[in-house]
């Protein structure tokens, strides 16, 4: 199942894994990106806090924790490649996976339709 | 966020059109609404401009002409040389020369080029200061020159090793122009004024044109196939590659020229010993730290691994220090040498010593060390 953050990430949930990476909306603004700072697996993250960071060569953008949860992944080819969340922002430029610890938190996640509604309303 | 005034508030320049044409991001920068990027992005644009040749609207700069009133007690030149550290008594006609416009403290007010053209002399200004510096030129000048703000024209750079070759086809005697020569006549049957000169540490070329005639020049240079618009989002990441100083940034009214490490921009004239020693604003204070020095230096600054350092961000000579030794005033990765590069500046001592430094980053510190601003080798056409 796939939702969305009013921060333009993605989160892909699958059993109580939940994969995390920004939107084709977000790559777009940030524009070419050149450094991904990823956080280290067995870090525990509160929704909200500071998760990532994206720094395209004009700034640097936070990404933060969606949800609660213990960092199980990080995608170690977006550190060596950043460019691949430009090109590939759903799939292969995905950033980290948390293992859920708090499902009640999933309900504040918009799905597509609504994402897509709230791009709309901001354009 | 920064509260950007709304577009409709920004003034547009003559290539609007072709910039929203083109796909361009649009941005505020100095009151206009100005191209960051167009759909290729920054790297690309700027890898595009190291190869072949951009083009670059840079017409919210300020171009301002001077001219000496007749019967007057001072030359154009003479006058102006009251306000600048360079020489401009020497700058020959047909040529044109970088020049820091000083206050009584030494500080940058602006960094200028000016030209001269022998009948007058023309100032490039940056875009924030430009109403400032015409204020402050308009009365400082007033009882020997006319001073005339050129608002109704546009201004264009053609930068990159294709740049000549681009531009030659439209004007063969352009090819004959060395780094920094200066020219007027007439470009597509309107009256232009070229210098060979930019700021990307590439060969090319900044070229003044009436504001209505800039898209038709612009549209005419793009359709070869060597030449593309590249946004200001390149020019920044081009600039700082090439170790220029942006006004604003890395220099102001509290930096001066030997804090800057901008004295190569103060000829033997304007030292102690020659021929017009000082008469400049802030002379008294920069001519002492021509010879004595300053407690602090502008430096590149090379952080290791892969992690830009930003503007704003403190250096210490400890990771775990509290106090800080310098800071960084722009910093990016650079596309063509493939690291993140800075300048900002340190404690002479910091300077002088030459080690590295450590610089903040969200998370952890990186260990950055110490190098000439200039990260690639400058291609001048000299």
């Amino acid at each position: 199942m796939l939702k969305f953050t009013s921060d333009h990430e993605w989160v892909l949930l699958d059993d109580d894994c939940a994969t995390i990476g920004i939107t084709e909306y977000a790559q777009e603004q940030l524009g070419d990106l050149v450094f991904v700072q990823l956080p280290k697996p067995g870090t525990s993250l509160e929704a909200g806090g500071v998760a990532a960071v994206v720094e395209s060569v004009k700034a640097a953008s936070e990404v933060y924790a969606p949800i609660d949860g213990e960092v199980i992944a990080a995608n170690d080819d977006v550190s060596r490649e950043p460019a691949l969340i430009n090109s590939d922002p759903m799939k292969k430029g995905w950033l980290f996976k948390l293992k859920i610890s708090n499902r009640v938190q999933l309900d504040a996640l918009m799905d597509e339709q609504a994402y897509k509604s709230m791009l709309q309303g901001s354009a | 966020m920064m509260n950007a005034p709304a577009m409709a508030d920004l003034k547009a320049t003559s290539l609007n059109r072709l910039h929203i044409e083109l796909g361009a991001s649009m941005a505020p920068f100095a009151g206009y609404q100005m191209p960051i990027r167009y759909p290729a992005g920054i790297i690309k644009e700027h890898l595009h401009v190291r190869k072949a040749a951009g083009l670059f609207d840079v017409s919210h700069m300020g171009q301002i002409e001077i001219r000496t009133r007749s019967r007057s007690e001072l030359s154009a030149a003479e006058a102006l040389e009251s306000l600048v550290c360079a020489d401009i008594l020497s700058l020959a006609n047909g040529r044109q020369r970088y020049a820091l416009l000083l206050n009584d403290r030494g500080g940058i007010r602006d960094d200028l080029m000016i030209a001269n053209l022998g009948s007058r002399h023309i100032i490039v200004a940056n875009a924030a200061c430009k109403i400032e510096d015409e204020r402050y030129l308009r009365a400082a000048l007033a009882p020997n020159c006319e001073l005339q703000l050129l608002d109704d024209r546009a201004l264009l750079a053609l930068q990159g090793p294709l740049a000549e070759s681009a531009l030659a086809q439209l004007l063969p005697d352009v090819r004959e122009m060395r780094f920094l020569d200066v020219w007027a006549g007439t470009l597509l049957g309107m009256d232009c004024v070229l210098s060979r000169s930019g700021y990307t540490g590439e060969d090319g070329f900044e070229i003044s044109i009436p504001a209505d005639g800039a898209e038709s020049l612009a549209r005419k240079l793009l359709q070869n196939p060597a030449v593309a618009m590249i946004g200001l989002g390149a020019r920044d990441t081009l600039r700082l590659e090439a170790g220029l100083c942006l006004h604003g940034a890395d220099i102001d009214a509290t930096t001066t020229p030997v804090e800057a490490d901008l004295q190569w921009s103060i000829q033997a004239s304007r030292r102690h010993g020659g021929r017009r020693a000082g008469g400049f604003p802030g002379a008294d204070v920069v001519l002492a730290q021509l010879i004595n020095g300053t407690t602090r230096k502008r430096v590149g600054l090379r952080p290791q691994g892969r992690a830009p350092v930003r503007r704003g961000a403190r250096l210490f000579a400890e990771p775990d220090s509290h106090s800080p030794i310098g800071i960084v005033t722009s910093g990016t990765f650079g596309p063509s040498v493939n690291i993140p590069i800075a300048m900002g500046y340190v404690t002479a001592q910091a300077a002088a010593a030459g080690v590295p430094v450590w610089a903040e980053r969200p998370g952890e510190p990186v260990l950055a060390t110490l190098a000439k601003p200039t990260a690639i080798t400058p291609r001048y056409r000299r």
